[in-house]
C-alpha cells in the first residue's frame, strides 16, 4: 500500500514539470506580448506612450529576456510560492486567485459528490432492472443529459427562475456577503447559492458515469462469482451491493482522471454564464487580455488539481481492490 | 447472436457466409431508435449540404428596424378550421415608457407558406446558380418577410442563420473528427501493433493529454490565433485545435483493437504463412475493426460539435461574420438577452437534437459492431 | 472393432445400487427450460427426467451445448433471463433425521426464483460447486469472508463461531494451513486449492445434495484426480448425494453410480454406470463410448468420431434429435416422431425407436 502510493507520488514532480512547460508554451503562443496589447489599448484610448517607457516596463516585467530565462524565472518564483503579478490588474496573482480558487474547489467538489451520489444509484437501478420502464427512462434522460451543453442548461434554468419566480440565480453569494470576510453566515449563503451551479455542472458527467456504472454492473452481474453468491442463497439486493457493485465501482473511481479536468473545463463556462466568482472567468479575461503570467498560473493550477484528483482516485482504488493494494509487495 | 438464414437444400450444401459489415448492418437494423436517428442525421446533413435552399432570407442581411422580432410561428388553423399553414404579420409598437420595440401579431395580415419559391439568388453546392428555396412567403411587402424563428439583435432572420450555422457546425465536427481519426488510427495503430517502448511512449503521451482540462487549453490556443485572420483560416485553425486533444480517445480504441486482434488465430496464422506486415494490417486486421472505427467516429462527432459550441459561445472560437451554432448562441450569452429574447436559445435545441441523435446512432453502431461489448 | 472403455474393476469406490437407496431425494420430471430471444426460441432443456437418491452419485454426460449445464442450473433456479422453465417439476424431498420420512416435499420449479424459500434451499439443502473456481470467488473479498457469509446465511451464529467452522471445513478438504488461507484472496491460491476452497464453501452448510458443474475442467489432470478422490471421500463421510455434469467419460467411470446421457436438451439413455459402459443401448451412447481412446485400443488407428456436427440450437431437427447423425436412423420414423423414454424393466431406460415404439405425447411441441 505505502509502496503503491509512494510510486504515484514520485511521478508527480515529473508531471508538474511537463505541465509547467505546456502552460508556458501556451501563454507564449500568441503573437506579441502583454505590452503590445496594452500599448494598442492605450492607443485606442488616445494615449501614447514613448519608447523609453515601453522599454522600462519591458525590463520591469522581464519581457526583454530570452524565452527560456522567462520560463526559469517564472517556475523559480512559483517554486518559492510567488505566483507573480497580474500585468493587467497590477495586483499579486495570489490575491486575485486566492478566494476564487477556494470557490472553484467548492464548486468542483460539490459537483463531483452530486454526480456520484446520483449516477451510482441510477446505474445500479438501471442494470438490475435492465430493459424495464425505469431503465428506459434513465436511458433517455442520460442521452439528453449528454447532449445538453451545460451553459445552455444554465441559461434555461436562470431564465425559468427569473421568468416564473422572479429570482436572479447568478453568483455564489448574496450582495451583502459578496465582499464580506468568511463567516458562518457567508458559508451558509454560499451553500444556498451553490446547489444550482452544482447540478448544472454535474448533469453531463452524471449521465456519462451512470452509463459506466450500468455497463460495468451488467458485466459483473453475469460473472460466475455473482451466480455463486446467488447459489449460496444470498438475497438479490445484498448480493448486488456486496459483490458486483464493488467491482463495478472501480471504473467509476478511475473516471476521476478525466472527470476532474472535465469539471474544471465545464466550470469555466458555467461560471461565465452564471457570473460565478471562480477562477474560470478570470482565466478567460487573462487569455483575452494576454495577461500571460496570470493565465499560465491558472492553467498550471488546473493541471495540479487534475493530478491531485488522479492521486485521490489511485488511493481510493487501492483501498477498494486488494489486487492493486498488494502490487509490489 | 444472430441467426444465419437456414441453409437451403441438404446438410452438405454450402452455408452463406455474410461479410462482417453485412452482419453489422443486420444487427444495426434491429435497433429501431438508432434507425430513426439515422434518418434524422441524414436530414441534418442535407441541411448542411444546401443551407441556402432551406433558408428563407439572406442570413447576413441586417435590418436595425426589425431587431428582436419574436418567432412568427406557423399557424395551422384559422377561425377554428384547419387551413394551409400560414403566419401572421407583425407590427412594431414602441413602448412609451421603456422605449423598447414591442412586436405584436397582426391578425389581419396572413402570409401563406409556399414551397419552392423564388428568393435571394445563390449557387447550389457552390456551383448551380438558382434562386429557389424550399420554404418562403411570396407577396410580402418589402421589409416585412416573416421570420419563422424571429430575429436577433441586428434584425437578422434566425431561421436562415440556423440553416447556415448547421453547415459550419456539422462540418467543423466532421473535419475535426477526420483529423483526429487519422491521428488516432496512426498513433493507436503504431502503439498497438508494435507494442514495447513505442507503445509505452504513446500511451504516456495520451495520458498526459487526457489529464489536461480541455476547454482552458483550447481557449489558450484559440486566443493565440491572430485577430486579423480571415474567417476560413480561423475555421481550419479551430478544427486543428479541437483535433489536437481529440485524437486520444480514438487512439486508445484502435490500440485496444490491435492488441486483441494481434493474438487472434487468423492474424497469427497470416504471420506464420509469411504474409507481409502491410498485408496483415490492411487486409486482415483493418477490415475486422472497421465497424468499430465507424462507431467510435460517430460517437466522436457530437463531442466535437459540443466543443465548437463551447468555444464560439465563449467568444474564442469562430467569430462573426462566420455563422455556427455556437456563434448564434453567443447572442444569448447572459440572462438579460435571454429574458428579452428567449427564442435566441432555439439554436441550442438544434445542438441537443444533433448531438442526441448522433450519440444514439453511434451507440447503435457500436452495439451492432460488437454485440458482446457493453 | 474398437475396444470401448469400461468401468475400471479397480475403481476406488464401490458402485451403489439403487435398490438399497430408498426414495429419491430429487426427482426431475419433464423439465423444459427455454430461452426466448428475438431470433427464436432455444430449447436448451427440452423434457429431461432423472432421479437422485440419497447418497448416490449421478453423472450427467453429453457434448458441450447439450443442455446439461442449463438442466443443472434449472434445479437451483439460477436460470437468468431470457431463459425460463416452461414445464416440468423438480421435486425435492428434504430427508428427515435418521432415515425418517422426508420432512419437506417441495416442487422447486414452482418457487419464485428470487424468493426466500428457494434461497433457503440454495446453499443450505442443495449446494453448487461451480465450473470455474477462480471466477466464482469475488476477487475483492477474502475466501474466509465468503465462506463465513455462506454459513451465516443458513445457520445464524456469531462471526467467531462461523469462522471456526469455516476453518474446520477448509481443513477437512485438505487445505494446508487453513487459518492463513482463510484470510487469502482467491487469486492468491493455486487452481487445486481454489477448487478445494469452493468445495469447503459448498459443504459448509451440510447440504443434502451437491451439484457440481464440470468440477474438474478448469484444473490440470493430476489435481483432477485428487479433487475427484476428495469429492468421493467427502460424499461417503457426509452421505450427501452428488449430481455432476461432465463431458469426460473417464470422470463418469471414476465417480458416478448412475449415468444420464444427454443430447440436444433431451435424455437419450440412463442407467447404472456398469450397464451404460458395458451394454449401451442408444446409438448415441455407443458412439460416445467409441470415440474415447482406451489403453486396449490398437495403436495408430484413427479413433471413430460421431459423424456430422451438433445442429444450430435454433434449428433443431424434427423427430429424434440425434437422427441426422445416427448410423441406425430409420427414415420415416426417427425423423418424424420423438421417441419417449421407456424403461422395459432393465433399469436402463432409453429413448430410441430401435428398442421400443413409444413416441412422445406432445410431439413437436
Amino acid at each position: 500500500m505505502h509502496w503503491f502510493i509512494l510510486k504515484r507520488l514520485l511521478i508527480i514532480p515529473f508531471l508538474l514539470l511537463i505541465f509547467s512547460v505546456i502552460s508556458f508554451v501556451l501563454i507564449q503562443a500568441p503573437p506579441g506580448d502583454f505590452l503590445t496589447s496594452y500599448i494598442a489599448e492605450l492607443a485606442q484610448g488616445g494615449t501614447t506612450i514613448d519608447q523609453a517607457q515601453i522599454d522600462a516596463l519591458r525590463r520591469q516585467y522581464g519581457l526583454d529576456r530570452p524565452i527560456y530565462m522567462q520560463y526559469l524565472l517564472w517556475v523559480g518564483n512559483l517554486l518559492q510560492g510567488d505566483l507573480g503579478v497580474s500585468l493587467e490588474w497590477r495586483r499579486a496573482n495570489v490575491e486575485l486567485i486566492g478566494e476564487r480558487l477556494v470557490l472553484t474547489l467548492a464548486l468542483t467538489t460539490a459537483s463531483l459528490i452530486f454526480t456520484w451520489a446520483v449516477a451510482i444509484p441510477i446505474g445500479i437501478l438501471s442494470a438490475t432492472r435492465q430493459y424495464s420502464a425505469l431503465d428506459y427512462v434513465f436511458t433517455v434522460l442520460n442521452y439528453i443529459g449528454l447532449a445538453t451543453p451545460n451553459f445552455l442548461l444554465a441559461l434555461v434554468l436562470m431564465w425559468i427562475a427569473f421568468d416564473r419566480f422572479g429570482m436572479t440565480v447568478t453568483g455564489l453569494f448574496s450582495p451583502e456577503y459578496a465582499q464580506a470576510p468568511w463567516s458562518w453566515g457567508r458559508f451558509v449563503n454560499l451553500l444556498q447559492h451553490l446547489w444550482l451551479p452544482m447540478i448544472v455542472l454535474g448533469v453531463a458527467g452524471t449521465a456519462q458515469i451512470a452509463r459506466v456504472v450500468r455497463a460495468n454492473l451488467l458485466d459483473e452481474l453475469g460473472k460466475p462469482y455473482s451466480e455463486m453468491a446467488r447459489a449460496k442463497g444470498l438475497p438479490e439486493w445484498k448480493l448486488v451491493l456486496k459483490y458486483p457493485t464493488r467491482v463495478a465501482i472501480a471504473p467509476v473511481i478511475s473516471t476521476l482522471g478525466w472527470y476532474v479536468p472535465q469539471l474544471l473545463s465545464g466550470g469555466l463556462v458555467v461560471s461565465v454564464v452564471m457570473s460565478l466568482p471562480t477562477i474560470g472567468p478570470l482565466l478567460l479575461r487573462a487569455l483575452i487580455g494576454q495577461d500571460m503570467y496570470l493565465a499560465g498560473t491558472i492553467i498550471l493550477i488546473f493541471c495540479v488539481l487534475t493530478v491531485i484528483g488522479t492521486l485521490i482516485s489511485d488511493i481510493l482504488l487501492a483501498l477498494l481492490d486488494p489486487r492493486i493494494r498488494m502490487e509490489g509487495n | 447472436m444472430i441467426a444465419p438464414p437456414p441453409a437451403k437444400g441438404d446438410a452438405g450444401s454450402a452455408v452463406y457466409v455474410a461479410p462482417a459489415w453485412k452482419m453489422t448492418w443486420w444487427r444495426f437494423r434491429r435497433h429501431k431508435l438508432a434507425l430513426v436517428c439515422l434518418w434524422v442525421v441524414g436530414f441534418i446533413t442535407l441541411i448542411a449540404l444546401m443551407p441556402e435552399f432551406f433558408a428563407t432570407q439572406d442570413p447576413f442581411a441586417t435590418s436595425a428596424r426589425r431587431a428582436y422580432i419574436p418567432p412568427q410561428t406557423l399557424q395551422l388553423t384559422h377561425e377554428g378550421r384547419l387551413t394551409w399553414p400560414f403566419v401572421y404579420g407583425v407590427e412594431g409598437q414602441r413602448d412609451p415608457r421603456t422605449l423598447r420595440m414591442e412586436w405584436v401579431a397582426d391578425q389581419e395580415t396572413r402570409y401563406p407558406l409556399q414551397l419552392f419559391v423564388r428568393g435571394f439568388p445563390y449557387r447550389l453546392f457552390g456551383l448551380i446558380p438558382t434562386d429557389r428555396h424550399l420554404l418562403g412567403f411570396a407577396d410580402t411587402p418589402p421589409g416585412a418577410t416573416p421570420n419563422l424563428l424571429g430575429t436577433d439583435r441586428l434584425g437578422r432572420d434566425q431561421w436562415s442563420r440556423l440553416m447556415y450555422g448547421t453547415r459550419i457546425s456539422l462540418s467543423i465536427g466532421l473535419v475535426a473528427v477526420a483529423i483526429s481519426t487519422v491521428l488516432g488510427i496512426l498513433l493507436g495503430g503504431i502503439s498497438g501493433y508494435y507494442g514495447g517502448l513505442t507503445d509505452n511512449l504513446i500511451q504516456r503521451l495520451i495520458e498526459l493529454l487526457q489529464a489536461l482540462p480541455p476547454i482552458p487549453i483550447w481557449l489558450a490556443l484559440s486566443a493565440a490565433l491572430p485577430r486579423t485572420w480571415p474567417v476560413t483560416w480561423v475555421y481550419f485553425a479551430i478544427t486543428v485545435i479541437l483535433a489536437l486533444l481529440g485524437w486520444t480517445r480514438l487512439a486508445r480504441e484502435v490500440r485496444g483493437r490491435f492488441l486483441s486482434l494481434r493474438e487472434e488465430d487468423f492474424v497469427v496464422a497470416a504471420r506464420l504463412v509469411g504474409a507481409s506486415q502491410g498485408r496483415i494490417i490492411f487486409s486482415h486486421m483493418v477490415p475486422s475493426f472497421t465497424s468499430h472505427i465507424i462507431a467510435a467516429v460517430t460517437l466522436a462527432i457530437p463531442l466535437m460539435i459540443l466543443n465548437e459550441t463551447f468555444l464560439s459561445f465563449l467568444g474564442l472560437g469562430l467569430r462573426p461574420p462566420a455563422i455556427s451554432w455556437g456563434v448564434l448562441l453567443q447572442e444569448a450569452q447572459n440572462l438579460q438577452s435571454v429574458v428579452n429574447a428567449p427564442w435566441l436559445l432555439i439554436p441550442g435545441l438544434f445542438v441537443i437534437v444533433t448531438v442526441l441523435t448522433l450519440n444514439i446512432l453511434g451507440d447503435g453502431l457500436r452495439d451492432a459492431a460488437d454485440p458482446y461489448s457493453s | 472393432m474398437q475396444q470401448t472403455p469400461t468401468v475400471p474393476e479397480a475403481r476406488a469406490f464401490a458402485v451403489r445400487s439403487r435398490t438399497d437407496l430408498g426414495e429419491p431425494i430429487l426427482s426431475v420430471r419433464g423439465l423444459k427450460t427455454h430461452f426466448v430471444m428475438d431470433e427464436g426460441t432455444v430449447r436448451a432443456v427440452d423434457g429431461v427426467s432423472f432421479d437422485v437418491h440419497p447418497g448416490e452419485v449421478v453423472g450427467i454426460v453429453g457434448e458441450s451445448g447439450c443442455g446439461k449445464s442449463v438442466a443443472l442450473k434449472s434445479v437451483l433456479r439460477l436460470i437468468q433471463k431470457p431463459g425460463r422453465i416452461v414445464a416440468g417439476e423438480i421435486m425435492y424431498r428434504r430427508p428427515g433425521r435418521n432415515g425418517a420420512r422426508p420432512e419437506l416435499e417441495l416442487d422447486l420449479a414452482t418457487l419464485p426464483p428470487l424468493g426466500r424459500r428457494i434461497r433457503q434451499i440454495r446453499g443450505g439443502d442443495i449446494a453448487l460447486i461451480p465450473q470455474e473456481p477462480m471466477a466464482s470467488f469475488s476477487p475483492l473479498h477474502t475466501i474466509g469472508d465468503q465462506i463465513v457469509e455462506a454459513i451465516r446465511l443458513h445457520d445464524p451464529m456469531s462471526v467467531a463461531d462461523a469462522r471456526k467452522l469455516a476453518i474446520a471445513k477448509l481443513r477437512e478438504v485438505g487445505m494446508p494451513s487453513p487459518e492463513q488461507r482463510f484470510r487469502a484472496y482467491s487469486w492468491q491460491l493455486s487452481g487445486g486449492l481454489r477448487q478445494r476452497a469452493i468445495i469447503a464453501m459448498a459443504l459448509s452448510c451440510n447440504p443434502a445434495i451437491l451439484v457440481a458443474d464440470e468440477p474438474t475442467t478448469a484444473i490440470d489432470v493430476t489435481t483432477q484426480a485428487q479433487v475427484l478422490q476428495l469429492l468421493r471421500v467427502l460424499q461417503q463421510e457426509h452421505g450427501s448425494a452428488i449430481v455432476f455434469i461432465t463431458h469426460d467419460l473417464g470422470v463418469i467411470a471414476q465417480l458416478a453410480d448412475h449415468v444420464v446421457v444427454m443430447y440436444l436438451g433431451r435424455v437419450m439413455e440412463q442407467g447404472p454406470v456398469r450397464s451404460i459402459f458395458h451394454t449401451p443401448r442408444h446409438p448415441y451412447t455407443r458412439a460416445l463410448l467409441q470415440s474415447v481412446p482406451s489403453v486396449h485400443s490398437e495403436a495408430r488407428v484413427q479413433l471413430p468420431t460421431i459423424a456430422g456436427g451438433i445442429p444450430h440450437p435454433l434449428y433443431r431437427p424434427p423427430g429424434c434429435p440425434f437422427h441426422p447423425r445416427c448410423p441406425d436412423a430409420m427414415p420415416g420414423t426417427c425423423d418424424v416422431r420423438v421417441p419417449a423414454m421407456v424403461d422395459d424393466g432393465s433399469g436402463q431406460p432409453v429413448a430410441c425407436f430401435l428398442h421400443h415404439d413409444v413416441a412422445e405425447a406432445d410431439d413437436g411441441a
